[in-house]
């Protein structure tokens, strides 16, 4: 059965536990004189026989769909003849994606091995007990679980202190997810990384300044891995964000000052939308607006002025990413505006100070820090922004700072390393992981550095 | 708590709910028979008058708030406006330097005049208004710079000293009236977040008196300080009345005893009366006032 | 004091030029908004203009007769010979009934251009369908190919190069009058995958892989963030792990969303061995990026829940998980309703990560199930943003209207929820 099925059938049997619990619970009450004499309410002692019905049950069918594949994959290759063992991770998936493309139909069985063509009716054997063993044992799980629930409701057992306690505890996983999740970032980046620093000195990535890893073309080429080094790629992300914030900072900052300070009730009830507009377009559609209008209508401006630039210039990527955090940095701004005291306001313009002067010199220099930490996070997103990148700006790793000219970002090489068929071992595809723990290094320091400097600044006016 | 005072808040959502709190304490309360509209017993007005106020009413929105007061406040005296909460009296002394122009919903109407030139002009530029009338707020409010350049941004923003040492003068001179200058002499670059709210509010007033206006408008200046820093900020404005015009609102009698020569008792939006300050506190004229001052609601 | 007269006269004489700087600085926030609003009307405008005419397709209409001669067909039953029958003369002839004048291979060339290069398969596999057609003529409407369906939306717009050459705009020209070419409303648009050639593209194998993944990424991260949330708000004890998990969740807010693709590849795919390109793993991912938002928003609903009602409920005795299930979480709901449809707005309009798990595939068929491969709507765009032809583009920019209504609708309705539900305390 397949586990889109099985989700529902589950759901059926937690339905049928908690009847049969709450029928249980009220039979077992009656003789004693109503459901005053149980300790806990008919409900919970439903309620807990549906949850050991379901949970148990849920949870090793996550547990199944998440080790199936794997597990089956090593058997296939286990059982391949000895001359068609892989002998490298990168093999491994190309005979992989062989089989499973046999077993799919979509590779015709004429162009393989045989052995290939066994091991692909063996996988879509496998799959389909795989299937059928899950189902039957899912559903043993929920049964077994519920009928031993339903056997344990008495009325001396309080059902609705156990019942609370399984359910905090539950809570308390979901809160933890967020843990496991940067554990997996971590482990998911770091793995890769110690690999790549295996074949290419950690050395030449961080201080190399010439990136170019598709250049392999013969095996036995001199530097036939490519040059790894990522300063082009910083500098070309430092250039695109520093556009972008060029344009986003005043642009930004006044939005916000002049919505507080000056708009009247109407006029923000108008802008602020708008702006929050700004924020909620696809990063596809400004990326696609970049590629598409910004950077020809750049190139063609350029070339009426006499310049020379590039169709893929750092210039149109930065510009539409800067319109892509104005919102971010107006409403960051705007809260820290908002959050100096009025009687700041008050005490300047009772002093005879105009409102630019009240602005200028008293609540500018009172917001700046928190303004500083919204700058902060927003020269994090510039950075990790991928797809204006990746459709708007080029492939070619340039160690420029001329705006017009390409240049290429961190993301933008994750994306091309990785995208597309891989070999896993190659330095080619780890040093997209390595890349991306350095992505994930410098945008974690940003953030904590900026979540660090909002949060003394509110303390200050708290 | 007063009406106004309590805009000292922080942020625009806030703002707007101080208003809403005015008006709401002004619904709640229905006039009462025994005030006439406009009517005011004792010594409303002087010769001398720094500020000539007639007939001036002031809505929230459609609420009123102040209900045609007139009042002259002379020249160089102190005047003490009491009254129970939500009386208007700090409504009314926000109309004086036109503070409560950030309000969007507050209009005032009625003749407002400094040394004889209207204050609602529309033509009247009010910067140049809040540079003659400082005003000192309920809690202290120093920017968050050094003690220096609280003291200084006045003077700067006007462009009153020409060179660094006629600043250094400025303030100097102020904070030596505020009587403040040996506290801090020795720590003018520290910030001024880290004194004790005597002497902010001390420095507060320094602030206000270094750009040298003729009136300073004082909304229950000591209602956040101890009895200590009440007793030296008491003793400042005794000092000050001798230069200045100083309108003080405050919630205690005995303050308004202390340092003011007239006292003027507000009601629901009524000027009931003024009268030179012993009068007031030892033989009121209107049973409203003596209600007040003897405790019988507050 | 004595020389405040002359201060006032200092004060007076500063305000021209102060009031210049307020006006000045006023003019700037103006400015400020004046640009961001153009940006965003311009990005509208943009898109609209080179998106419209993909909502419209070129068709063909021709009086096609099935002679099995000119289809070098023998014998017009055996099903083999139908398989193997030259579907384009057909099509040729009746193009060449329009144009009796032209003639030789060149000619025949440029006639052939206006034809769609999926035509000659579609009447084969009505044929096939349907033999009896054999030897009958049939009027049949087909696709008009791309370089004729962009010279007929886009003739008058000279930023358009048009690929025709000259006598095939004349040809187009006279077909139009005749009403051979004809525009109409794009169904395909709507009703088909995507495809090779830009007139048979559409966006319906994106838009339900984008509910299919949606789909998991709302059943999942709905119940866990509130959950998370409660328990935050609720439960959680004031200690170090809890410190961490705050830590944690802000931190993961503001990690960038391409970092959770390379999470995503390196533990589902590469750890797990699940599937490339498929709705599950897509849905898996966006539910992690998703998360923080979620948690952060229900926190925010459960935080402006007063304690007064948590005490009346605890007054009369109702346990502290009682108290949460029976009066907080009603309560924080619309809060909570309203968060979570923002963040699925934001999954849906993500793309970045879901381009490393692989769902970035050319992919023909409407996805059928979770576990079947799919794109979605954003990877849609990007791919045929990355097209040359000029009708990828057009239908890039008609996708971008799909998917932009899809995320208005989602942030109405969040609005609409919270003006709905709201309760002023």
């Amino acid at each position: 059965m397949q586990p889109a099925n099985l989700l529902p059938l589950i759901v059926v049997l937690v339905i049928i536990a908690f009847v049969l619990g709450y029928a249980r619970s009220r039979a077992l009450a009656a003789p004693l004189g109503g459901i005053k004499h149980l300790k806990s309410l008919p409900f919970y002692y439903a309620a807990r026989a549906a949850m050991w019905c379901g949970l148990p049950a849920l949870l090793v069918l996550a547990c199944w769909l998440g080790f199936e594949g794997k597990v089956i994959q090593t058997l296939v290759v286990g059982s391949l003849p000895a001359e068609l063992q892989p002998d490298s991770a990168g093999k491994a998936s190309l005979v992989l994606s062989q089989i499973t493309n046999v077993a799919s139909g979509a590779l015709s069985a004429d162009f393989v091995p045989p052995a290939i063509v066994e091991a692909s009716t063996r996988l879509t054997n496998l799959q389909q007990s795989s299937q059928l063993m899950m189902t039957l044992l899912v559903v043993c799980i929920a049964v077994l679980g519920g009928f031993l629930a339903w056997l344990r409701i008495a009325p001396h057992v309080n059902a609705r202190v156990k019942f609370e306690t399984t359910l905090r505890r539950i809570f308390f996983a979901c809160a933890g997810l967020a843990i496991l999740t940067t554990v997996g970032i971590v482990f998911s980046v770091i793995f890769e990384t110690v690999r790549f620093f295996g074949k290419v000195p950690m050395t030449e990535f961080l201080f190399g300044t010439s990136w170019s890893p598709q250049t392999a073309i013969r095996a036995d080429q001199v530097g036939s891995e490519g040059a790894f080094g990522m300063i082009p790629l910083f500098v070309g992300t430092l250039l695109i964000s520093a556009i972008a914030m060029v344009v986003a900072v005043p642009v930004g900052l006044m939005s916000a000052i002049y919505l507080a300070e000056y708009a009247s009730p109407r006029m923000r009830g108008i802008v602020k939308p708008l702006l929050e507009m700004l924020a909620g377009v696809p990063t596809v559609v400004y990326g696609f607006f970049a590629a598409l209008t910004v950077a020809p209508f750049i190139s063609g401006l350029a070339a009426a002025l006499g310049l020379q630039a590039s169709a893929e210039s750092a210039l149109a990527a930065g510009l539409v990413m800067g319109v892509m955090i104005i919102p971010f940095v107006s409403s960051l701004s705007d809260d820290v505006i908002n959050a100096v005291p009025q009687s700041l306001r008050d005490g300047s313009l009772a002093l005879g100070a105009t409102q630019s002067e009240t602005v200028k010199k008293v609540i500018f220099p009172a917001a700046l820090p928190g303004i500083m930490g919204g700058i902060l996070l927003a020269v994090s997103r510039a950075i990790g922004e991928t797809m204006i990148v990746v459709m708007a700006a080029g492939l070619a790793a340039n160690l420029t700072a001329n705006p017009l000219d390409s240049v290429t970002t961190v993301t933008v090489q994750i994306v091309t390393l990785l995208v597309g068929d891989q070999e896993f071992d190659s330095a080619k595809t780890l040093a997209a992981f390595a890349l991306g723990m350095l992505l994930f290094i410098v945008t974690l320091a940003l953030n904590i550095l900026a979540l660090h400097v909002v949060r003394k600044y509110r303390e200050q006016y708290d | 708590m007063s009406t106004l005072n309590t805009s000292i808040t922080t942020d625009t959502a806030q703002r707007e709910t101080t208003t809403q709190d005015a008006v709401s304490m002004a619904k709640e309360k229905p006039a009462e028979a025994a005030i006439e509209y406009g009517k005011t017993v004792g010594t409303p007005f002087a010769d001398d008058a720094k500020f000539c106020l007639r007939d001036v009413e002031v809505f929230y929105g459609d609420t009123q708030a102040i209900k045609g007061i007139s009042l002259d406040i002379a020249r160089n005296e102190v005047i003490a406006f009491i009254g129970p909460s939500g009386c208007g009296k700090s409504t009314f002394l926000r109309c004086l330097n036109r503070m409560n122009d950030s309000i969007d919903i507050c209009r005032v109407k009625g003749r407002l005049e400094l040394d004889g030139q209207d204050l609602y002009d529309p033509k009247r530029d009010v910067v140049e208004l809040r540079a003659r009338v400082g005003m000192v707020f309920q809690k202290p409010n120093p920017f968050p710079k050094s003690i220096y350049d609280n003291v200084a941004y006045g003077p700067r923003i006007h462009g009153l000293a020409n060179r660094k040492s006629e600043l250094d003068d400025i303030v100097e001179d102020s904070l030596r009236k505020a009587g403040l200058w040996n506290e801090v002499k020795d720590r003018l670059d520290a910030p001024a977040t880290g004194m004790s709210g005597g002497q902010q509010q001390r420095l507060c007033i320094a602030r206000t008196i270094a750009v040298s206006p003729e009136v300073v408008l004082m909304d229950e200046p000591c209602s956040a300080l101890d009895p200590i820093a009440t007793a030296k900020v008491e003793e400042l404005i005794a000092e000050l009345s001798q230069s200045y015009t100083i309108i003080i609102v405050t919630h205690s009698m005995q303050q308004a005893a202390r340092v003011s020569h007239r006292t003027a008792y507000f009601h629901l939006g009524h000027l009931v009366e003024v009268n030179d300050t012993d009068k007031v506190f030892t033989a009121p004229e209107h049973e409203l006032t003596e209600s007040y001052i003897t405790g019988r609601f507050g | 004091m004595t020389n405040s007269t002359s201060q006032a006269e200092i004060v007076r004489q500063s305000l021209k030029r102060r009031y210049r700087k307020e006006r000045r600085f006023r003019a700037y926030g103006i400015t400020a908004i004046a640009l961001a609003i153009t940006a965003l009307v311009v990005l509208f405008s943009d898109i609209i203009s080179k998106g419209h005419t993909g909502f419209l397709k070129t068709t063909v209409t021709l009086e096609v007769t099935f002679d099995p001669e000119i289809m070098y067909l023998e014998d017009a039953t055996d099903p083999a010979q139908i398989r193997n029958a030259d579907y384009l003369a057909p099509l040729m002839a009746a193009l060449k009934r329009e144009f009796p004048e032209v003639s030789g291979r060149s000619g025949e060339r440029a006639l052939k251009g206006l034809l769609n290069s999926y035509s000659s398969s579609e009447v084969k596999d009505l044929v096939v369908a349907n033999p009896a057609v054999m030897g009958t003529t049939q009027t049949l409407t087909f696709v008009a190919s791309d370089d004729v369906d962009v010279f007929v939306k886009h003739r008058d717009d000279s930023s358009y190069s048009l690929k025709l050459t000259e006598e095939q705009q004349a040809w187009t020209l006279a077909l139009m009058e005749r009403g051979v070419i004809d525009t109409s409303f794009n169904d395909v648009f709507f009703t088909h995958g995507d495809s090779r050639d830009p007139g048979h593209a559409g966006v319906l194998g994106a838009i339900v892989g984008s509910l299919l993944t949606m789909a998991v990424t709302l059943l999942l991260s709905f119940p866990i963030g509130v959950a998370a949330a409660i328990y935050l708000e609720e439960f959680a004890p004031q200690n170090r792990l809890t410190d961490f998990i705050e830590v944690n969740i802000n931190n993961l807010a503001a990690v960038p969303s391409i970092i959770f693709g390379l999470l995503g590849l390196a533990i589902f795919i590469n750890l797990f061995g699940m599937p490339r390109s498929v709705p599950v793993v897509g849905g898996l991912v966006l539910m992690l990026m998703t998360l923080p938002t979620i948690i952060i928003s229900s926190r925010a609903a459960i935080k402006s829940v007063p304690p007064s009602i948590r005490e009346a409920a605890e007054g009369i005795g109702a346990s502290k998980m009682q108290v949460v299930l029976h009066h907080v979480l009603p309560l924080a709901m619309p809060g909570m309703l309203t968060g979570s449809i923002i963040g699925m707005a934001q999954a849906l309009g993500e793309t970045a990560p879901l381009l490393l798990i692989g769902m970035v595939a050319f992919i023909v068929d409407v996805p059928d199930g979770f576990f079947s491969s799919a794109t979605v709507l954003p990877v849609q765009i990007f791919l045929w943003a990355g097209s040359p032809e000029l009708g990828f583009i057009e239908r890039a920019s008609a996708a971008i209207m799909v998917l932009l209504t899809f995320l208005i609708s989602m942030n109405a309705l969040a609005i609409w929820l919270r003006k709905r539900l709201e309760r002023r305390w």
